[in-house]
Parts: structure tokens; sequence; C-alpha cells
């Protein structure tokens, strides 16, 4: 019998995987490069995928967390873990201290449609298993723009945020999704737009996935994304 | 109709899922529309007109009184073709009339005579009763079927302009035997002669029954759906008695656009209603290149399931699982594999052992948030927060067809409803607005499309959507959109 739960992954596999890896975040730890779906900006701005889809995000090293139900999920996104959580767009290399462990703010660029949050910590030497990743982008639109919606995907459950409004929660155990959780309809302002998410992982495979639909459910692409450098 | 007339007007109190108001009829002419109301003629010059196509009062009766007419609206008239017996059957006449509107407010209202279209001589193969009307949507031209038992059913064609006979030399086609009350509608390719089989006039004893065959031209042959010929006495059943109707007949297509497409009728005896003929109005369905009667929808509590995204509309809170939340285990041995099995003994496959009744609406709700409460969408689950009771709304109008509905969790009082921005909420109680009001429509496939009778600020219509696979949302209707289509489904 096969089951899609990703608990349920063969034990070999898993340490297969595992292993090979461990060789490449070894190599990747000593120079604090990430993992091999994401690469360290190398322009000012980037613009969305073909298919719309957010290709920049400043990552937290994960934060220790557990339990993906609606509520537990929503209590431990809005623990305050570090100053300004809800509002700050911190810098490729910030760091900052919670639970007495120092953690690191890492821009990338992912080379995919999702960003492999199993990839980037497994590359860091940090646990991917019952963690929290924080994850903040900029939006710059060129004018603004009304109607749109946030569509995500993400494994495991995540919280979303636009401009400070809470817009997405999805829970449970679930995997990555294209657009499977969609906002109401909101408006990105003229300018910069802050995106953050807080993906919450039980175990196994981790990532997520976004961009914005227009009012006729068509990926938007008018849009540059852009990350302060330090 | 090829008994005597029965003249009914009946003021009948509202049953639920019954047209409302009074819609007693004997051989309705097809459903037309004319500056927003509904219209249609029936036997002996019974008239019923409706502001919204559910609740019906009786309506100004036309200046020829007759059989069966039938009505069809052609750039600025309305034609209404209506027939009578001018001696001993099967010697008959079809008369047509005409008007710029059938609202007898306006001041354009003026029937005109347009004379005899056809006409059956007592001794030929055909009596010329119960016209129907089709406009072909191919070419624009005009056809009149006709006929009643005594022989065949008939076409010739008309004068769209005139809504006269066209050639009145040309000798008409017979298309059918051993039936009347026909009509023909197209699609795809096919054209569909619709016609009533059975008996009429003898209450919950009528054996009418709407049958079908199909064509590559208008002028036939119609076969069914086993290769026999209509004119040979073939006919694939379309409707037929059931649930508390007997005697179905006379067909006529009520196309409302968008792809919803439905169909006028009359059951020769209501059994709710004394036995008494009255008109109905029902989703038209199509499946494998044929049509089929579909039935409005009954109340009842459903999983209301996304046919783009396959996830069930629920009340955004915690779902607790039925039966209860289980700590994740081992899988053990499987079902029946007790300990010693070789398996592992007990594990999460083995049940808590019973029956796990169904989730207590009550017990679960209790942590649910007081107020309003967003919708999503989730795999169906079976849990309370994804049951949905949708019943008739009282006094609140309707569509054509079907009552307003409300659409609650089961077992609450907490109620869908449209926002403002297009959106959609779970208010913490019904309180009747229109924007609580759903109208639902099955679709040509069986789906159904779910609306607000109105979205707060907006004159514009909206459907219900699933936007993503876990939301939902409004959305203006395209009749392709599989995120616009819903499976009621029991759950």
């Amino acid at each position: 019998m096969n089951s899609p739960h990703k608990d349920h992954i063969p034990a070999v596999a898993v340490l297969a995987a595992s292993a090979l890896l461990a060789v490449a975040a070894i190599s990747r730890a000593a120079d604090q490069s990430p993992a091999p779906t994401l690469t360290s900006p190398a322009s000012p701005q980037k613009t969305p995928s073909a298919d719309g889809f957010i290709p920049r995000w400043l990552l937290l090293e994960p934060i220790g967390a557990s339990g993906l139900t609606d509520s537990v999920v929503q209590t431990a996104v809005k623990k305050e873990y570090f100053p300004n959580q809800f509002t700050v767009v911190p810098h490729d290399g910030d760091q900052l201290t919670v639970g007495g462990a120092q953690l690191t703010w890492h821009a990338v660029d992912t080379t995919h449609y999702n960003v492999n949050l199993y990839h980037f910590a497994h590359a860091l030497g940090k646990p991917t298993s019952d963690v929290l990743f924080w994850a903040v982008t900029v939006v710059n639109c060129p004018q603004e723009m009304r109607g749109v919606r946030l569509a995500i995907g993400s494994n495991a459950a995540s919280v979303w945020w636009v401009n400070g409004k809470e817009v997405i929660g999805i829970y449970g155990d679930r995997q990555t999704v294209i657009d499977d959780g969609v906002s109401k309809r909101l408006t990105l302002n003229k300018g910069p737009n802050i995106v953050r998410a807080a993906i919450v992982n039980g175990g196994g495979a981790t990532d997520f996935c976004a961009r914005f639909l227009d009012a006729a459910d068509k990926p938007l692409k008018g849009f540059t994304v852009s990350l302060a450098a330090k | 109709m090829k008994h005597t007339f029965l003249v009914t007007a009946l003021a009948l109190a509202s049953l639920a899922l019954a047209l409302d108001g009074q819609f007693g009829i004997h051989d309705p002419s097809t459903v037309v529309r004319c500056n927003g109301k509904f219209y249609t003629y029936g036997t002996g010059g019974s008239s019923l007109v409706s502001d919204d196509g559910w609740n019906w009062r009786r309506g100004t009766a036309l200046p020829r009184r007759g059989m069966a007419p039938d009505v069809i609206h052609i750039g600025d008239r309305y034609y209404v073709y209506v027939a009578a017996n001018i001696g001993a059957q099967p010697k008959a006449a079809i008369n047509m009339i005409w008007n710029k509107t059938l609202d007898p407010d306006s001041p354009d209202y003026k029937w005109e005579e347009g004379g005899v279209v056809a006409s059956s001589d007592g001794v030929e193969d055909c009596n010329a009763i119960d016209p129907g009307l089709f406009l072909d949507p191919n070419d624009g031209r005009l056809w009149l079927v006709y006929g009643s038992y005594f022989g065949y059913i008939r076409l010739v064609e008309l004068d769209p302009k005139t809504g006269t006979r066209r050639n009145p030399n040309d000798q008409p086609r017979n298309l059918a035997i051993n039936c009347e009350a026909s009509d023909m509608i197209y699609r795809d390719g096919w054209y569909y002669l619709l016609a009533t089989h059975g008996s009429c006039c003898r209450g919950a004893d009528s054996g009418y029954n709407i049958r079908m065959g199909r064509a590559k031209k208008v002028t036939g042959p119609f076969l069914d759906s086993e290769g026999v010929d209509m004119i040979q006495g073939g006919g694939k059943l379309f409707a037929g008695s059931g649930g508390r109707v007997v005697g179905t007949g006379h067909f006529g297509l009520l196309d409302l656009g968008e792809g919803v497409q439905k169909f006028s009728l009359h059951y020769e005896a209501d059994l709710d209603r004394g036995g008494a003929s009255v008109l109905d109005i029902r989703p038209l369905l199509w499946r494998d290149g044929w049509p089929v009667g579909g039935e409005n929808l009954k109340e009842g509590t459903f999983e209301i399931e996304s046919l783009g995204t396959g996830t069930a509309l629920e009340l955004a809170v915690e779902g607790m699982p039925v039966g209860g939340r289980r700590a994740r285990g081992g899988r053990g041995a499987g079902p029946g594999a007790g300990p010693g099995a070789g398996g592992g003994g007990r594990g999460m496959f083995e049940g808590q052992g019973g029956v796990i009744p169904p989730q207590d609406v009550a017990q679960v709700s209790k942590s649910w948030p007081e107020g309003n409460v967003d919708v999503r969408m989730a795999n169906y689950l079976c849990q309370a927060q994804q049951k949905w009771t949708v019943a008739a709304v009282p006094n609140a109008g309707g569509y054509p067809g079907s009552p307003y509905f409300k659409i609650t969790i089961a077992g609450t009082d907490r109620a869908l409803a449209a926002t403002g921005d297009a959106e959609l909420v779970v208010l913490a109680a019904f309180t009747g607005g229109p924007e609580q009001l759903w109208r639902m429509d099955q679709l040509a496939d069986g789906t159904w499309r779910i609306m607000p009778k109105q979205v707060p600020n907006s004159k514009e219509a909206f459907v219900l959507s699933a936007t993503g696979s876990s939301f939902a949302t409004l959305a203006k209707f395209d009749p392709k959109s599989e995120r616009h289509r819903w499976l009621i489904k029991t759950p």
C-alpha cells in the first residue's frame, strides 16, 4: 500500500536523499551559499517568472515550532520572536536572536517556481522538521493595482500578510499546490508592497510558491521584486 | 390535446419546490419573456404571467381561444399560434395572431390577425392542432410542427418576417406518428423533435410522457437512440411521471442564456394539488448527445463541491475529525490482524471499534467563533462545518422553476452571504437579506450554478466560484469555467 503522506516516505529513500543533500550542504554551509535551487541575488531587482511566481525572498533561518492545526499555527505565528516581526524588512545577512539562538536572514533567488525551504535549511545545517520559516519580499508596482489576489501554495501550513494585513491562512499537513490558498481581492500600492509569510513544517519536504493573480485570475507580471542590500 | 378543454386556474397555497402562486394550466405554450415578465398561454384561453418565473398569477386571455397555443418572439413581434377544431376531429386549423408586446398595460398592446397557417380537412392523416414553433439558429428559417394522433406530426415553413406560411402550396412533411404536442430544438449539429406520447386529460391515469428523436436535418428523419424512426412510432423518453406528478406533456424550451437552459411542461396531475394540471419549469440537461429532463433542487443537507477543484465549501473553522482526534500511531498489521498476527498488533488501521456516529454540530461548534466567519474550501472529511442545509425561503421570490434558498451550516442558522466587495462570509444568523438568498440553477452537465440574489452595492450578477484550491469567492459567470460549476452531493 502506498501512502502519499510524507511521514511514510520509506526510510531508505529518506536516508539516501539526506546523504546526498548532506554532501552538498556541508560544502555550501562553509561559504554560506544557499542550496542548489537557490542562488544569491546578483542583480538589484528581479521580475516575476513567466508564470508570475515571485522568485526573490529573504528567508530567516528556521525557528522551532510544532503543530499544524489552525489554532496551533495561528498561535505560533502570532508569537513575537523578534522585534518588529510584522513590519521589518530585513537585509541580507541581518542577524537576530530567537530563544537564545542567533539566526540570519538570507536573500535568495529560486531557480524554480517554488522556494525550497528544505534545501535552504539543510544546506545551512539547520533543522527542517517542526520548524517555522519567516519569508519576506518587496513587490514594486509601477502603478496601483486593484482587484488582485495573492495566490500561494505551501508545505505545510502557512500564514501570509500583504502590507501588514493578514490575507491567507492555510493549515494542516499539506503539500505545495500552485494557487492552493488565494486571498480576497486586494490593492497593491504604487511603489513597494511588503509580502510576508510564515511557513510551518511538520516533517519531510517543505517549500512554498507565491504569485499575484489579476482580476481575470491571470498571473500578474507588471512588477519587480527587489530587496534592500545591507 | 386530443380531448376536451381543461381550464384550470387554481389559487394554490405555496408548497415546497413546486411553482408558487396560481400555476394551474393545461397545454402550456413555450414560456416567453417580455419586458422582464414571463408569459405562457394554455388551452381554453388560460394565461399565466410571472415577474420572476417562480410566482405565477392569472394573465390576460388571448383574443383567440383554442387549444394548446405556442408563442415565439422574433424581432419586435410576438407570434402566437392557436388551434381550433373547425368540424369533427380531425378537422382543425391553426391561426396566427401577433402583437408587439404581451403586456396588456403597454400602449403597444394590440393583437393583429395573421390568418391560418396550417389545417387538416378531417380526412387526411393529420389533426392540425398543437402547434410548436422553431427558429433555426443556423439559417434563421422558421418552422411549424403540428399534429395530434390522427396521423402525422407535420412540418411546414413560415416566414419569420410575417409569421405566415412561406409557401402555402408546399406539401407538409411528415415527421412522426402517434403523438402530439411536438416542438423542436437544436444543439451541436442535431435537430431534436420532442413530442408527447400517451394519453392526456385523465388526471392521475394519464399516460402522457415526452419522447424525442434527433436528425441531422430539420426535415428528419428523426430517430430515437435505438434507431427507430419517430414516423414509425419511435421516441426516446425525455421526461415522464415521477415523484408526486403524473403525465408530462407539452415541452417548451426556455433558454436563459449563458448556457442555462430550462424547459416548461405541464403535469396532467399534481398529486399534492388534488390532481390538478399544473405548469412546471425544470432544468434542461444534456447527456451523450441527448437532452435530459432535469429536476429542480430539492431541499436537504449537502456537500457543496467544486467541479474544478474537487474541494468542498466549508466554514473556515478548525475541523475536528469525525469520531474525535486520535494520536497518530503505527500502522500495525491492518484490519482484522489482532495481536500475534505477525504484523505488530493494533495500529492506526484498526479503527476504534463500533459505529462512529455523524458529527454532532452542537458539540463541535462550541469552539467555533461567534459572529461572522470566513468561507473556504477543503477536502471533504464529513465534518460538521462542511455540511450545508439548503432550504427554500418562503415569500422571498424566486427564478424560473425554483424559489430562492438560504444556505446554512446544517444544524445551525449560520448563513452563507455575499459581501459588498463580491466576496463571501458566513453570517452568525440568517436575517433574510437579498445577499443571503441563493439561486441554484442546474446546468447542462448536471452541475449547479449558485448565485446570490444580490451582491450589496452592485447591480451586476455574480456566481459562487472556487478560487485556488482552498478558497471561494464571487465572480462573473463563465459557463466554461469548472470553478463556477458545483456538485451538490449527499453527505
